[in-house]
């Protein structure tokens, strides 16, 4: 008799699938079709032009947005026509990173990170305790515990605010723009704590950046979103020597090219009340 | 002629859709009452930010209100011999109706703001969406023990506005105006009676507390997440609870007369 491990399809499944994804907002369109899958203890890089659609598909994948037609799968699970009980139980599996860290203003550090322990835990005071000063020595901002938040610079805050994302041990993190307005400093710090943080804890991660030098150094896939759909996805290297002339401009931060540097306009002679060139 | 149909048909249905968002999450705030009950220090933390925190703007306020009301009640009073009732009148207008509906409008002013400004920054910090993200209902974390605490203190500011008011009648009426004070406090004391006067005066204070907790609470949820959407949100709480306050203040005023 041959017996079968029951965590085996688990282990195989990717966390995240989402299948030919339609959505927008009123009468807009964001994205159409989309079709993106993301295995287990992997970074993926969101990367686009601003306004694309990447941090739409980023609220897609927490079900900040419902999708209008296809499906977004949280280990194999439909997030859409889930209620509130059932989400939230998703929920406590993942972790956001908000572009400004979106800290509790008026709790300090080591409360903003003990904050969803003990809402969702019944633990003792003493382990809370230690476990937000694990928390918090993991992203090196264990002597900052007493500060509040208007006393931390910016990539401090990103850091307190990744302690608190990975405070119940998720299985997805997100970040939104975590490189965001940072120093080259925090940022190289910030974008390693990504990479290590992901390996030593098992965890999943999806960033949206538009850094592309410090998001590719970390990311094991790219996806780049932009009219509308997918239009490219591999490893960063396959990305960097991409033939797509759109994903060349954007990689090498080329000023024009396929998305043009000037909207379209009326010709410069007739806006500034020239006269017309006589044609030959 | 379409167009203009289609556009009003379209507020309308904009209109009802914010009408029907407002009473569900009214619906949620008073069933989130056993959440609230079940963790009272975070009711208990709001009660001191909004109570105590406005005890004296409510404590001056009653005090000059209490100084005006005898000087007015003794001006017309002892042109009918009838000075001495001049406590009793101080008393009925206060527990009646100046009490609930001054602090109301003070509360409406010094806490309804803070509250609105609070969760309208709270919202365009994304600390609301971070909290949603977290598996923390927001409405049950944030805004019902606010409003809960709102209404538990309402009444307490109604009643602490209407004491000093009387200690402040007491104060130009017996001091300075010379009426005895023996018939200062027989007369309040023979007139006002617990149910009818103290009672009617609570009960509004509850639902001005309600209305004034709600509309900021509202507000501060809905507003658009950016400095100036915080700042239309603080200026609508203020107009929307004051006007709700006093169109209320009548509706109970003429249903407890006709009782």
């Amino acid at each position: 008799m041959a017996f079968t491990d029951p965590n085996s399809s688990r282990s195989v499944r990717p966390l995240i699938e989402v299948k030919d994804v339609t959505v927008g907002y009123g009468d807009r369109v964001i994205l159409k079709d989309v079709h993106v899958t993301l295995p287990r203890g992997k970074v993926m890089a969101l990367i686009g032009s601003s306004g694309g659609g990447k941090t739409t598909l980023l609220r897609l994948l927490t079900r900040q947005l419902r999708p209008r037609s296809g499906q977004v799968l949280f280990d194999g699970q439909d997030l859409a026509p889930m209620d509130q009980t059932r989400l939230y139980a998703q929920r406590r599996r993942m972790g956001m990173l908000f572009q400004f860290g979106a800290l509790f203003t008026d709790l300090s550090v080591f409360e903003n990170v003990a904050f969803p322990l003990r809402e969702h835990t019944r633990l003792p005071e003493a382990m809370i305790r230690d476990l937000v000063l694990m928390k918090l020595n993991a992203v090196g901002l264990r002597g900052a515990r007493d500060l509040m938040p208007n006393e931390v610079s910016g990539g401090m805050a990103r850091r307190v605010a990744l302690a608190r994302a990975i405070a119940l041990d998720p299985d997805l993190v997100l970040y939104d723009e975590p490189f965001a307005g940072l120093d080259p400093i925090s940022l190289g710090v910030t974008a390693r704590l990504i990479r290590d943080l992901n390996d030593a804890l098992g965890l999943t991660s999806v960033i949206v950046s538009h850094d592309i030098h410090e998001t590719f150094g970390i990311a094991d896939h790219v996806v780049m979103v932009a009219n509308g759909g997918v239009v490219a996805q591999g490893t960063p290297d396959e990305l960097r020597h991409s033939s797509d002339p759109l994903v060349h401009q954007f990689v090498n931060a080329q000023s024009d090219g396929p998305v043009r540097f000037h909207q379209p306009a009326k010709p410069v002679r007739e806006d500034f009340g020239l006269p017309q060139e006589a044609s030959a | 002629m379409i167009g203009f149909a289609t556009a009003i048909g379209r507020g309308l249905r904009l209109k009802l859709g914010d009408w029907g968002w407002s009473a569900r999450l009214l619906g949620t705030l008073l069933m989130h009452l056993g959440a609230c009950l079940r963790r009272f220090s975070l009711v208990r933390e709001q009660i001191f930010f909004l109570g105590n925190r406005s005890l004296s703007i409510i404590g001056v306020s009653g005090l000059f209100v209490g100084f005006v009301l005898a000087l007015q009640g003794y001006y017309t009073l002892q042109r009918y011999g009838s000075a001495e009732a001049v406590g009793l009148l101080v008393a009925l207008s206060l527990v009646r109706e100046l009490g609930p509906v001054v602090a109301a409008l003070l509360f409406a002013g010094r806490a309804g703001t803070s509250l609105t400004a609070e969760i309208g920054l709270m919202k365009a910090g994304e600390q609301l969406s971070a909290m949603e993200m977290m598996a923390v209902d927001p409405v049950q974390r944030v805004l019902a023990p606010r409003f809960w605490a709102g209404f538990i203190a309402m009444p307490l500011l109604a009643a602490v506005f209407s004491a000093v008011g009387i200690i402040g009648g007491w104060l130009v009426a017996v001091p300075l105006i010379g009426i005895d004070a023996g018939s200062f406090w027989s007369q309040m004391q023979g007139g006002v009676d617990v149910f009818k006067d103290v009672g009617n005066g609570f009960v509004k204070s509850v639902v001005f507390g309600v209305t004034v907790s709600f509309v900021a609470l509202l507000q501060g949820y809905a507003c658009k997440p950016t400095p100036e959407g915080v700042s239309q949100a603080t200026t609508r709480t203020v107009v929307l609870s004051s006007l709700a306050v006093l169109g209320l203040d009548f509706i109970l005023t003429a249903m407890m007369f006709s009782i």
